[in-house]
């Protein structure tokens, strides 16, 4: 398996997923982990999570012009995570134009090429939740 | 405690200048902010600069050596987009201190072409973990109003139609072209809802003021240009739900308009005209909420009814706004106060708004996983 294109992304022998933390004191999940609460301040009261894989769409955007390099267009979705957290993602094998408020989707872990890399990294993505195969 | 007061304040009209010098765009600035207060460099105790790119690269202390090097303190700010506001308050607020009476404030930018954004080093996630380009960022902002509130891409569109229209106005705008409804939903898509047209524009460009405290104003006989700045408020994002994935300006604008209204003892309706951070045509929509200029989901209602445009209630962004007047980051801040003093000294021309007693500014920026910094000010005729 590559390696992770963020630092976020666990590969965990073949079972990946985007590592989170959850503060025990307010519940707030965080994207990566950390140390103190930005939300309630609490210290030393973070634990590590696997974060959830299915969520919903809460915004979104067609990216029609990207850095140089970057293939156009993409969906760019701000998904919630059934587990509280919050995370970006790129949405693939949809129909931009079928993307909506709430709209179920699940991360996938698959191998790409960012642009202007020269071999491929290990990456998540969104899909809409029905009929997706990882 | 006594007031602080703006006795001298210019812009160079926004354009490219990529012969030019930081330094040298900061200086041009800075002597116009000096002629129109009628005053030297000899008579400031101090300047703070604001630049981005050259944060590093004491832009203050070498406009100095452009325009005179009497020894004063320099201090060089950076801050997103609000680095001109900053340094406008800083030196407002090294007056309310009581340790200088008169101080120059400078803001400066010099910017290449293309989009703003991205990540730091490493592989780009850009395409596969989403887009960390502004217009983006800022077009899912105005998704998450249209979810919550129904406002559409002709809506959003409205304000580059609005604000296009006022630059024609405006002399010291980059842009002073019409764009009807159908150029701007019909430009390029650069992302959903945001066209080419609804993106701010990168530019070069400057803005100085010159600050006074309200004795040195009264001892010098400068009461009657002066424009009094009857709020300075900042703040930082407060925590927002959805910070780790998308970033949030509204937070801190909410906050510090509450703070601004409060410090001058006054409420939204009694502005009468704004300049708020359009830096894409979705934002300016979300910040009519966020500044109280109506309540929350009325933003497409008040774009609809004109009621932001000149001759309305409350025009918004009547220089052209950064949509076409441009958005040159550092000096931003100075320029937006540049323009509602200009119409509180009654002195606007073509788009003066009648009869301005008070205005507010408003800048706010930032970036993915940086965090915000916004800064309001409210000005009134002295
Ligand atoms: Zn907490």
């Amino acid at each position: 398996m590559s390696e992770p294109l963020l630092p976020i992304i666990q590969p965990n022998d073949g079972k990946p997923y985007v590592a989170g933390s959850r503060c025990t004191q307010c519940g707030h999940v965080y994207v990566g982990p950390r140390e103190v609460c930005a939300k309630c301040t609490a210290r030393d009261a973070m634990e590590p999570v696997h974060l959830a894989e299915t969520g919903k769409v809460w915004a979104w955007t067609v990216v029609h012009r990207s850095f140089p390099g970057v293939a156009t267009p993409f969906v760019d979705v701000i998904v919630d995570l059934d587990d509280g957290a919050h995370i970006k993602g790129t949405l693939v094998d949809v129909d931009p134009q079928a993307v909506s408020a709430d709209m179920p989707v699940r991360m996938v872990f698959r191998e790409a090429v960012p642009a202007g890399a020269d071999k491929p990294y290990l990456t998540y993505l969104f899909v809409p939740a029905q009929g997706a195969a990882a | 405690m006594s007031d602080v007061y703006v006795v001298g304040i210019d812009m160079i009209r926004f354009g490219r200048f990529p012969d030019r010098t930081v330094p040298g765009l900061a200086a041009e600035a800075a002597l116009l902010a000096l002629d129109d207060a009628g005053l030297s460099i000899r008579d400031m105790q101090a300047l703070y600069c604001g630049n981005l790119g050259q944060a590093n690269g004491m832009v203050g202390q070498r406009m100095l050596a452009e325009i005179g090097q009497t020894g004063i303190p320099v201090v060089n700010v950076a801050n997103a987009c609000a680095t001109g506001a900053t340094a406008f308050r800083d030196a407002w607020m090294s007056i309310k201190a009581g340790m200088y009476d008169t101080v120059l404030a400078v803001g400066v930018e010099q910017m290449g072409k293309g989009l703003l954004g991205g990540t730091g080093g490493g592989p780009s996630p850009e395409g596969l973990v989403g887009s960390y380009t502004m217009p983006a960022m800022f077009a899912q902002i105005g998704i998450e109003h249209a979810r919550q509130y129904g406002t559409t891409f002709e809506q959003f569109a409205k304000v580059s139609v609005k604000n296009h229209h006022h630059s024609t106005l405006n002399p010291k705008s980059m842009y002073r072209k019409e764009t009807p409804l159908e150029e701007v939903m019909g430009a390029e898509m650069i992302a959903y809802p945001n066209t080419k047209l609804m993106c701010s524009v990168n530019v070069d460009g400057s803005a100085a003021a010159v600050l006074m405290s309200e004795a040195k104003v009264r001892q010098m006989g400068l009461m009657d240009r002066a424009v009094r700045v009857r709020a300075s408020e900042m703040s930082s994002n407060p925590f927002a739900e959805r910070q780790m994935a998308m970033p949030d300006f509204s937070g801190a604008t909410r906050l510090a308009a509450k703070m601004a209204y409060e410090r001058a003892g006054i409420g939204p309706e009694d502005v009468n005209l704004v300049e708020l951070h359009d830096c894409f045509a979705t934002a300016e929509l979300v910040h009519y909420e966020n500044l109280g200029l109506c309540a929350d989901g009325e933003a497409g209602r008040l774009i609809d009814d004109g009621v932001t445009a000149l001759g309305g209630k409350v025009p918004v962004n009547v220089s052209g706004g950064l949509l076409s007047k441009g958005h040159p980051l550092g000096a931003t801040g100075i320029a937006n106060i540049y323009e509602v003093a200009t119409h509180l000294r009654g002195t606007a021309g073509a788009r003066q708004v009648e009869g301005a007693k008070i205005g507010l500014t408003h800048v706010v920026g930032g970036g993915p996983g940086m965090g915000t910094a916004c800064a309001i000010h409210v000005l009134e005729k002295a």
